[in-house]
């Protein structure tokens, strides 16, 4: 067993227990931090199967975003989460049933299955000698090219997710002032302030 | 010596995982988001694994997208989220019935 089998082992243990914690976890900032811990260890996979781009990625993209994201959430609400926790007992039998019953249909798939006569013929974009060209320009090569619509409509998809995220979460509130720019800007100054002769030893009065 | 078997194998207790975990926290919400995180995680192992043992790159350009997509749906679950919780006061499942479904 080389040292990149005991690096497979040793992810993949630590990605699906971080997993099941993910689920079972009583506070759910714990269950954050356990999902973190999941992204890593798939980062780390990828990077044996050597996709460092991608796994490079999820590191920034998923723990740096989207976990934060999650972690500010739940720091955020004041929720009540112990009432919350308090049917997991309830649900766990069900949970249980239908986790193993998918289990087993997955494994009877187990070594089943058979690679097609030429299936590898009709691969879309072959990937180039690791020596020559590495990972990250490769990917390039064919996002920017033969992928680029899907590109920027996963730009589109961004910028939409980012609009309604902003609208749903968007709130005015009354009672604070704000500063009104056109209100400033169209100030008359004749209007705004009063100009007195005040003679010496007399007041305003 | 690790083979593409092996890879499928994480995927699919991944897979298991997340779907379990929606199964067991069927009150609140944020477990269940990250649960379906889970599952979109497993798919990414699936495609990462099959795109490096068929030496095929296009199953990493899709990973790309399935993460896109992924962040843009905790996103928008986390602001519908927090736009109930604003509304109601709470995050439980069972509550959400303003839409009297």
């Amino acid at each position: 067993m080389g040292i990149a089998d005991i690096t497979f082992y040793a992810f993949a243990v630590t990605l699906l227990g971080a997993g099941f914690l993910v689920t079972v976890s009583r506070n759910p900032v714990h269950s954050v931090l356990w999902l973190i811990l999941c992204f890593l260890s798939a980062a780390g996979l990828f990077v044996l199967l050597g996709a460092e781009f991608i796994a490079m990625l999820l590191i920034i993209v998923y723990v740096g975003a989207v976990a934060v994201l999650f972690l500010f959430v739940v720091m955020m609400l004041d929720v009540n989460f112990a009432a919350l926790r308090g049917e997991m007992a309830r649900y766990f039998p069900l949970a249980a049933v239908v986790g193993l019953v998918l289990l087993m249909q997955m494994a009877l798939l187990f070594g089943s299955w058979q690679e097609a006569e030429g299936a590898r013929d009709l691969r879309q974009a072959v990937t180039p000698d690791m020596a020559e060209t590495h990972n990250t320009k490769a990917l390039g090569m064919i996002l920017y090219d033969q992928y680029f619509l899907l590109f920027q409509v996963a730009g589109l998809i961004l910028l939409v997710a980012m609009i309604g995220a902003i609208v749903l979460t968007l709130r005015h509130r009354k009672d604070v002032k704000r500063q009104d720019v056109v209100a400033q800007m169209h100030r008359d100054p004749a209007k705004a302030m009063e100009l007195k002769d005040v003679k010496p030893g007399q007041g305003l009065g | 010596m690790v083979g593409l078997e092996h890879y499928l194998t994480v995927a699919a207790a991944l897979f298991v995982i997340g779907i379990f975990g929606i199964f067991l926290n069927r009150k609140n919400i944020i477990i269940i988001l990250m649960s379906i995180e889970l599952m979109l995680l497993s798919v990414n192992i699936n495609l990462i694994a099959f795109s490096s043992f068929l030496n095929d790159l296009v199953g990493q350009v899709f990973t790309m997208f399935v993460l896109t997509v992924a962040a843009a749906e905790a996103a928008i679950g986390l602001a519908i989220l927090v736009c109930f919780f604003r509304n109601r006061g709470t995050i439980d499942v069972e509550d959400v019935n303003v839409m009297k479904g």
